[in-house]
């Protein structure tokens, strides 16, 4: 089947009129994943009206505002989920998603992230997981694996980086989540899980930052980098059966924490 | 009734069904109440990890529509100083209470104090006015706190209630009204946002707010941003619009939003000003020395924000002097002493020791000497 130039993208009905210009870097892996989310959206059914859009600062907060047609709210820096507390509490007829990244949510953020795992507050979070600093230029993050030079860390960074995952589920989320940008139809299915599940949902998206972390840590453009993400993804059934040592490196994905009747779990997709 | 009491319950009556805290003296029996009563009228209260997330909760709950608040102290406001700006710049109505105490830092959390009254002004980083209002009494906590839920709506932007634990801790009879008049923020009408985008910002008639949940597709952000509230943050006349309008809405309803109480300023030769706690005790001291004869005036500014410099110069037109109390070193003084502008002496008089009501015989003597009684 061949689709007409002119035809509109399955997903611009979801697309803010006049917000067409993206402020995403050339190979950035947000495109990927605002497709993904809104294709969860499209899947679901329903209206996306019926969401609300909650953002931090960074390159993520962009992915909803101002792209999303629907109720978007743009906070301030690290602090997304804690005003979509306060939005959900107060209409729990609405889907209150949250889109931000590493930094906003796992540094500044990272208290917020954890309490509201803990209330088990029914929102869910998607975390743009980047591994640096984007919007700033290439800092070292929370999320920097150890060694990596970044504009903070001329020398490498020393520090261990934080597995937001395994943070979440230790405060209490009932459903956690990972994916990285080359796994798009998987995201859509995490996210779909993550909305429809009632309880504090957390889906961790790995995406390539080929302008800044791809240059800095030597793992290149945008497709070497997705490549890598790929490659290196293990199955969540599949890393049970290895060893700490064998995961080095490595990026465990599908539901990490699922409540029984979302099984069967993504490990074997 | 308590002060903090009548406060939640002064909230209560405004319609106020969204509150968010974190538990600090001397401002903790306002949550406390809130957490019993919201409940049994529908609403919602939630104690939060911290201040920054009490603040960013009750402006997330405002979004949807619901009147919302938050009550703290000093250090509270510290930490949600950022997000009372985003309340400003995104036009969200809230009402924070400060209960203050003494400070800088934890100081002492159950001292009464009114060292926050500058911080209510220009916590939040970049240009902005703020409006804020000073409770003297139980019954005051409770009608300013409904007006500051009026205002609030009516500006949509946060407003304070600048109390402290004096006043907070203080037990008084209250009378509550049967019937209170009750304002809402504008809405946009049903349907809006079908055919395009809403100019919910920046009017300095203050725009409908898009409320989420109804269809608006609000866009909503901190960054400098247009009518339409989409983000500019590459233009200079963008932000000169945005900040200017914002200040603006404010400036333009001045007149409405400052409420000065004022005794015997007619003829006084001298005039006692204060505000909140140490005003009432001004207004006493006030009372006494006339008795005496002495031709002797009182201000009460119950706004503290936007500043009272016209009505203060007004009232204290033909006066000597004019004595600032404050129970701080002189936060508002450079404040009055602008508005007079070397019309007559002003003097600042804080109490004795700080954290204490100024003791009468101080004011009576500081009368006595600046009048050559």
């Amino acid at each position: 089947m061949t689709v007409a130039a002119h035809d509109p993208h399955p997903m611009e009905k979801y697309i803010r009129p006049g917000a067409r210009v993206t402020t995403f870097c050339p190979g950035c892996g947000d495109g990927i994943i605002a497709h993904s989310v809104l294709r969860a959206v499209d899947r679901m059914g329903g209206d996306i009206d019926d969401y609300v859009f909650v953002s931090g600062i960074g390159c993520a907060g962009w992915i909803s505002s101002p792209y999303f047609a629907a109720d978007t709210l743009h906070t301030t820096h690290g602090r997304p989920i804690a005003f979509a507390t306060g939005v959900k509490l107060a209409r729990p007829d609405r889907r209150v998603v949250v889109i931000s990244g590493d930094g906003d949510l796992g540094a500044i953020g990272g208290n917020h992230l954890i309490h509201a795992a803990r209330r088990d507050l029914d929102v869910t979070v998607i975390c743009v997981n980047n591994r640096i600093y984007g919007m700033t230029g290439g800092q070292v993050a929370p999320t920097t694996p150890t060694g990596v030079k970044t504009t903070t860390t001329p020398a490498g960074s020393t520090e261990r980086p934080f597995d937001l995952c395994r943070l979440v589920e230790a405060a209490g989320a009932s459903y956690v989540a990972r994916w990285t940008a080359a796994h798009p139809r998987q995201i859509t299915r995490a996210v779909m899980r993550g909305v429809e599940h009632s309880g504090f949902a957390f889906v961790e998206i790995v995406a390539q930052c080929p302008v800044h972390f791809g240059k800095l840590s030597g793992e290149g453009r945008a497709v070497p980098m997705m490549h890598l993400m790929r490659d290196n993804s293990v199955p969540v059934r599949q890393a049970a059966k290895l060893g700490p040592g064998e995961l080095e490196g490595k990026w465990v994905v599908g539901d990490l924490v699922a409540p029984p009747a979302a099984a069967p779990a993504g490990g074997e997709e | 009734m308590q002060g903090n009491v009548a406060c939640a319950e002064g909230a209560l009556a405004a319609g106020c069904r969204f509150f968010a805290g974190y538990p600090i003296t001397p401002a903790t029996e306002i949550a406390e109440h809130l957490a019993r009563r919201l409940p049994e009228e529908g609403g919602v209260y939630v104690q939060m990890e911290d201040e920054i997330s009490s603040i960013a909760s009750v402006v997330g709950a405002s979004w949807t529509g619901a009147r919302a608040m938050t009550a703290t102290s000093g250090p509270g406001i510290s930490l949600m100083s950022e997000n009372i700006g985003y309340g400003v710049a995104t036009e969200t109505p809230c009402v924070v209470v400060d209960i203050q105490r003494g400070g800088p830092s934890t100081g002492i959390p159950g001292v009464p104090f009114q060292g926050d009254m500058v911080q209510a002004r220009r916590g939040s980083h970049g240009e902005y006015e703020a409006v804020a209002f000073a409770p003297a009494s139980a019954q005051e906590m409770f009608d300013l706190t409904v007006h500051c839920f009026n205002v609030a709506e009516r500006l949509r932007t946060p407003v304070f209630l600048l109390a402290d634990a004096a006043v907070g801790h203080m037990r008084e009879t209250v009378d509550v009204p049967e019937h209170l008049e009750v304002e809402n923020r504008k809405l946009p009408e049903p349907g809006a946002g079908e055919d395009g985008p809403i100019a919910g910002f920046l009017d300095e008639d203050v725009a409908p707010m898009p409320v989420f949940g109804n269809g608006y597709k609000a866009h909503v952000t901190g960054s400098c941003h247009d009518d339409y509230g989409m983000r500019n943050v590459v233009d200079a006349e963008a932000l000169d619009h945005f900040v200017r309008s914002l200040s603006n809405k404010v400036v333009r309803q001045r007149d409405d939003l400052v409420q000065v109480v004022a005794e015997h300023t007619e003829g006084a030769r001298a005039i006692l000003l204060g505000y909140g706690v140490v005003g009432r005790a001004a207004q006493a001291i006030g009372g006494q020395v006339r008795e005496r004869g002495w031709p002797v005036g009182v201000v009460r500014p119950l706004t503290v924000w936007p500043f009272a410099g016209p009505e203060i110069a007004s009232l204290c037109a033909g006066a000597e002097v004019v004595v600032v109390l404050e129970n701080n070193l002189g936060q508002m003084l450079p404040y009055v002493e602008a508005a007079l502008a070397g019309s007559c002496r002003v003097v600042g008089a804080p109490p004795q020791v700080l954290g204490s009501l100024h003791h009468p015989d101080q004011v009576v003597d500081l009368l006595q000497k600046e009048l050559a009684l």
